[in-house]
């Protein structure tokens, strides 16, 4: 709503080290993503180990993320757009810290799926990696330029991802049926695909809030209460 | 409070004002006061600007805004001490109870009685002991007053100020701390048993400690006394009232419930204003 700057500069640089705290959460947390999928695609274990690393970074914000916006709360005593800035980045930086851990449990079953042959050409996961790094990154785009049209958008494209996410079953569950020998491969595809799926959920909980900060109203749960 | 979260912007788009039928439901509380078109001027200079506002019965009002844009002389026209100033002219209406306090015939004196008032700086009469500060307001309507310390200890103790000074009565007023002898304005406002009390900027003397204790005191006296508040603190406004207005060159930009008023304004002056983004 307002895009004038505070009359208390420092004020006004809380407020903006806050905002940039959490594009560098989100892209930590996208990266990770990114970089889960390419060392499945590439059969690349050293990566997805670096994935597993760089989780204690995003912890790391996430504290610094509410100690900031507690001490925020404090001394500030913020109102209107400004209280909902605040409680809006101390619910989305739970969300991205989750999608991260979900990154990790990508990761660690890519881990698990390098030390076996392929089991066949992967398509829809990386379509829904992309998919759900994109609506995270949107999300938070929505967040930083406070477009609550963009990220109301968002919400549908929830929908995408869980009708890439039945696809994947459905193809691996014939591979199962095929032959037992594919179901450990099968099952650490699936639960890959399960995490991406998560973590739209997780991207749709941001734009949900983005909402809420922009235009002041809940839309969760089909905007009761 | 259910509807009582209904609210108006006074613009004509946006305006919503909440009709009688609406009110006579019994979901609002009823209105103490409201000011129509209140227009107040020193001289030739106009400082309210058309004011039209209800005060909600039983419950706490606050006024905010930045200095000079009139919320002083607002609460002075809601007892008619405004036209006390000089070259001070008052148009418009003010409603109590439904009835006009500026109508011919009314004698302002009355008014002032029903309608109290407590000021920022405190002001006990220095030569007066506690007691008689508390009768003070009283004894000015000339009355004979029955059971003296009755009365002085019921306003005390309404004023929370009871236990502290029941033991020095006879003491100076301004042998008080500064908290201390805002309580007991208070106390010599309530002596006058007021249905509306009018408070410009009562705690900006007051420590934090002296402010809880008369925030306290307005939760408590909100139960059976109307209250409006004017304020520079927002953190106050928030505390005590269940409705904030926002005044802006003698106008008013906003009025709502408090909760929405301060988490989601719905004029972009009052979200600049209240978090600090004005001028
Ligand atoms: N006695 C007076 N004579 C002439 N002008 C006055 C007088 N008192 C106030 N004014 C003017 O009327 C306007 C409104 O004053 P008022 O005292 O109501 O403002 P306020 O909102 O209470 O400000 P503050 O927050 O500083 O107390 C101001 O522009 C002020 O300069
Ligand atoms: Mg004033």
């Amino acid at each position: 709503m307002t895009t004038r700057p505070h009359t208390d500069r420092e004020y006004e640089g809380e407020l903006l080290r806050l905002r940039e705290q959490i594009i560098l959460m989100g892209a930590e947390v996208e990266g990770m993503i990114a970089d889960s999928i390419r060392s499945l695609l590439e059969r690349d274990s050293t990566l997805a180990r670096t994935v597993m690393d760089r989780d204690a970074r995003v912890d790391q914000i996430e504290v610094q993320n509410d100690a900031l916006c507690l001490s925020l709360l404090a001394r500030r005593q913020p109102v209107a757009s400004d209280l909902r800035f605040i409680t809006t980045v101390l619910r989305i930086v739970r969300d991205l810290e989750r999608a991260g851990d979900q990154a990790v449990n990508i990761a660690e079953r890519v881990i698990e799926l390098n030390e076996e042959p392929p089991l066949k050409a992967y398509v829809d996961i990386p379509r829904m990696a992309e998919g759900v790094q994109a609506m995270l990154r949107d999300a938070l785009d929505a967040l930083v330029n406070g477009d609550d049209v963009g990220a109301k958008n968002l919400i549908n494209r929830d929908d995408e991802i869980d009708a890439l996410y039945d696809r994947v079953n459905r193809v691996l569950l014939t591979y199962m049926m095929e032959n037992p020998q594919n179901i450990f491969r099968a099952t650490r595809l699936q639960s890959i695909a399960h995490n991406l799926e998560r973590i739209s959920d997780h991207a749709t909980n941001v734009a949900e809030m983005v909402v809420f900060y922009v235009k002041g109203t809940d839309i969760r749960h089909g905007g009761v209460g | 409070m259910m509807k009582a979260t209904e609210s108006f912007v006074p613009t004509a788009e946006k305006g919503r004002v909440v009709t009688i039928a609406e009110r006579e439901s019994a979901i609002l509380p009823a209105e103490k006061i409201r000011s129509v078109d209140l227009r107040a001027s020193f001289g030739a200079t106009e400082v309210l600007k058309g004011i039209t506002l209800p005060i909600l019965e039983r419950q706490v009002t606050a006024i905010i805004g930045p200095s000079g844009c009139g919320k002083s002389t607002f609460v002075r026209c809601l007892n008619r001490m405004h036209e006390t100033a000089h070259r001070a002219t008052v148009a418009g209406r003010v409603l109590l109870d439904g009835r006009d306090i500026y109508r011919a015939g009314i004698d302002p004196v009355a008014i002032r009685r029903r309608v109290g008032m407590v000021f920022q700086k405190p002001n006990p009469f220095p030569t007066m002991s506690i007691a008689e500060n508390v009768l003070a307001g009283l004894s000015l309507t000339g009355e004979r007053i029955p059971h003296r310390m009755e009365l002085v200890e019921k306003a005390l103790r309404q004023a929370a100020l009871w236990d502290e000074v029941k033991d020095i009565l006879p003491r100076s007023g301004a042998s008080l701390s500064g908290g201390q002898q805002q309580r007991l304005c208070i106390a010599r406002a309530l002596a006058l048993d007021p249905e509306v009390l009018l408070m410009d900027e009562p705690c900006s003397a007051l420590d934090p400690i002296a402010t809880a204790r008369i925030e306290e005191l307005i939760h408590e006296l909100g139960d059976h006394v109307t209250i409006v508040i004017v304020t520079h603190n927002m953190q106050q406004a928030g505390r005590v009232a269940d409705h904030t207005a926002f005044l802006y060159m003698g106008e008013l930009v906003e009025y709502g419930p408090t909760d929405r008023v301060f988490t989601r304004p719905a004029e972009q002056r009052t979200e600049d204003y209240i978090t600090g983004r004005f001028g």
